[in-house]
């Protein structure tokens, strides 16, 4: 019962904690979403040299925490205030929420870049061989074999992903972003009222379960040639 | 710009390493706790009771969906505050503990680590081939002998690459300790900040070190993947 | 026979040498393919003959030599193709047929063969839509169209590929051992449209192990040994008369 009474009570800021969560975790995936694409083909194509600063670029995210890149930008950036002010740019570093998303997009942007590179890389030769053979264009070739094999096979990997950046999410808080995060801690704070933090579970939950059956009927819609294989005669 | 990272009263280089130490004596102690509940939690999850079953997925579920730092604020107040409430309960008249942070860092992170584990572990004993379990059944090897003598010990080699990973993930997530106010790399460095007003340089010196942890961490792991391959043919 | 002129010949390759590292495969190898010409390319695995085929439509790109396709020579520069646009307009004229089939396995069947049409050659969806269904009904896959490749066996595969590359209406088709990946109860199906093909004028460059096709349906035999053209004339007189060892030799080997 005081369970409830702790939801009753509190469900307008939580529920628009959930609302940044979302806006954080989709702005976040949706920009590192954008560039992940060329700089996977890039990975998986391009030559040694150019390949050196994207591999560089990688290791160092896989290699810090993100709570750190998060405090490298939003405290990190206040040591150029003079040089961000001159560029206009110091309203964008000032607020908390923009730093967020442009952490946790770069951030995505590398585990998208890796994970989409592995798709690629998985495509069958014999399917590009025969698209160029047809005479199509090298950008044709990626449009209509190349990408839509590799997403195929990335999609729950990209899945994974997204949700490891739902969770990561809630770091925002640590910089005075009110996502569920954020709320839970303000209202746990003032109220000493620990069944918050059960609440707080149960929509991360709740988040992740909704999240998961959306990506699943998409991944079946992806996979339909894969359903109902009846190979005969092939070796 | 070398006086700031000095040794002594004068530079920042002693409070960082005794964060940095902080922050190794985090990971090191959690991980044998974390395997310890890992193995534990992967051994309900192949019970052949449905029960056991249903706890071990139950759990490796409801930690892989919450985010590491709500888990850890649930353990580090919640945990607190069953404690106070049950040494109050047996010892009346003894005052309130305190619930150390690097403990609440401890029990959070092995229990984080422990999901991901149980998950690694599952896996690699899966991947024990059937051939070999059914030539162990066939020598008249009871269960038991065929999980001790053929299962176990070659477990260690199906597993490593998954728990390199985890490793990683957990040397990154001490990061959230110093959000606890528990005295690690990360916080030691918001400490210098403070004084220094240089938060892009000391945050990005952090940054490095985690880097170069992250990429001992993976040398020290092929090394060791090697070992554990050892007489494994590749394919 | 007709007379021997290069401007007839809708395919011609001279003096073809492909190595792979220090290892060289093919060691300097002709051919001319004029209009109805239906030539086998035999040979032993290893001998060069797929490398061979590859090279007229660059899917490898030959050390050295020319191909000329309708008397338009086709550009290498220092082992890099000189305008990929030339050698794009090439392909679509000469169309292929994979060992592997190599049907696209995200898209239908009557996808398949619409694609080059609308995406390559632009034309209207509509149009190509009619001559999807028309080539499909040829191969006697009419009824298997919204189907997707894996849904299809070996056999069905090949003529699928067989009225994707049709679908381009190319000057000439190369198959690269279209059987070899088959079980053998379905190789007739994929042999059968082949001679369909043939009969009806089209101008084909087949490697093969099919004794009885380069023998009763090609108008040309070519056989490669160790990288070189050893033996090469009308089926009837070197399957009857061989002139050198090794062909004589690889067909007592066969049979």
């Amino acid at each position: 019962m005081a369970l409830i009474d702790t939801l009753v009570q509190n469900w307008p800021k939580l529920l628009d904690g959930v609302g940044t969560t979302l806006a954080l975790t989709g702005m976040g995936a949706l920009i590192a979403a954008i560039a992940a694409p060329p700089l996977a083909l890039l990975r998986a194509q391009g030559s040694a040299l150019a390949q050196a600063p994207l591999r560089v670029y990688i290791s160092f995210i896989r290699g810090t925490p993100i709570l750190a890149q998060l405090f490298l930008v939003f405290y990190g950036s206040g040591q150029f205030r003079v040089e961000l002010q001159s560029l206009g740019l110091w309203t964008f570093f000032r607020d908390p929420f923009n730093c967020a998303v442009l952490v946790f997009a770069i951030n995505s942007c590398a585990y998208q870049t890796e994970i989409l590179r592995g798709g690629i890389q998985a495509v069958a030769p014999g399917e590009i061989e025969a698209g160029r053979a047809i005479g199509m264009s090298r950008l044709m070739v990626l449009r209509r074999i190349v990408f839509p094999h590799a997403y195929r096979i990335a999609w729950p990997a990209l899945g994974n992903e997204i949700i490891l950046l739902m969770k990561a999410s809630a770091l925002a808080s640590v910089v005075t972003v009110f996502d569920l995060m954020g709320r839970t801690r303000q209202i746990f704070s003032r109220s000493f009222d620990f069944s918050v933090y059960f609440w707080a579970a149960a929509l991360y939950l709740a988040m992740t379960v909704c999240f998961v059956v959306l990506w699943r009927l998409a991944e079946r819609r992806l996979s339909r040639h894969m359903t109902g294989q009846t190979p005969q005669g092939v070796q | 710009m070398f006086e700031l990272f000095s040794y002594g009263p004068l530079g920042w280089g002693d409070e960082i390493l005794s964060g940095l130490w902080v922050t190794l004596r985090l990971a090191v102690t959690t991980l044998p706790v974390g395997l310890l509940i890992g193995f534990a939690v992967a051994g309900l999850s192949l019970s052949h009771n449905r029960g056991l079953r249903a706890l071990g997925v139950g759990y490796t579920t409801l930690m892989r969906g919450l985010p590491e730092i709500l888990t850890l604020f649930i353990v580090y107040n919640g945990v607190g505050l069953l404690l106070n409430r049950g040494l109050a309960a047996v010892f009346p008249d003894a005052g309130p503990v305190e619930f150390s942070p690097f403990a609440a860092g401890v029990v959070a992170l092995a229990m984080v680590f422990a999901a991901f584990a149980a998950e690694v572990l599952r896996g690699a004993f899966l991947a024990v081939p059937e051939g070999q379990i059914m030539a162990g059944r066939a020598i008249g090897m009871t269960p038991r002998q065929i999980f001790w003598r053929i299962k176990l010990p070659q477990l260690w080699r199906f597993a490593l690459p998954g728990m390199g990973n985890l490793w990683l993930n957990l040397l990154k997530d001490t990061a959230l300790v110093s959000v606890i106010a528990l005295d690690d790399l990360m916080r030691a460095t918001k400490v210098a900040v403070g004084v220094t007003k240089q938060p892009f340089t000391f945050y990005l010196v952090a940054c490095l070190i985690y880097w170069l942890l992250c990429v001992v961490s993976e040398l020290g792991m092929a090394k060791l993947e090697q070992r554990a391959n050892r007489g494994v043919r590749r394919a | 026979m007709q007379p021997q002129s290069s401007h007839d010949a809708v395919l011609k390759a001279q003096n073809i040498h492909k190595s792979f590292g220090t290892h060289e495969v093919l060691k300097g190898i002709s051919l001319d393919a004029r209009n109805h010409d239906v030539i086998s390319i035999l040979g032993s695995s290893g001998s060069g003959k797929s490398t061979f085929l590859r090279c007229l439509n660059f899917l490898e790109i030959p050390t050295s030599g020319q191909v000329t396709v309708h008397g338009e020579e086709i550009v290498v520069r220092n082992g890099r193709p000189g305008d990929p646009r030339q050698i794009e307009r090439m392909r679509q004229r000469l169309g292929m047929v994979f060992q592997q089939f190599n049907l696209w396995s995200h898209r239908t069947v009557l996808e398949n063969v619409m694609e080059g049409p609308v995406q390559v050659k632009r034309r209207p969806r509509a149009e190509a839509r009619d001559q999807a269904e028309a080539l499909l009904a040829r191969v006697g896959l009419a009824e298997r169209m919204h189907m997707y490749p894996s849904q299809l066996s070996g056999g069905q595969q090949q003529r699928v590929a067989i009225a994707r590359a049709l679908a381009m209406e190319p000057d000439a088709i190369l198959f690269d051992e279209p059987t070899s990946a088959l079980d053998p109860e379905l190789v007739g199906e994929v042999l059968k449209v082949m001679q369909d093909l043939a009969a009806e004028g089209r101008t084909m460059i087949v490697v093969t192990h099919e004794m009885s096709f380069a023998r009763e349906v090609s108008t040309e035999v070519v056989f490669l040994h160790q990288g070189r053209i050893a033996e090469q004339g009308p089926p009837d007189k070197l399957f009857n008369h061989p002139d050198s060892e090794s062909f004589a030799r690889f067909i007592s080997n066969i049979r």
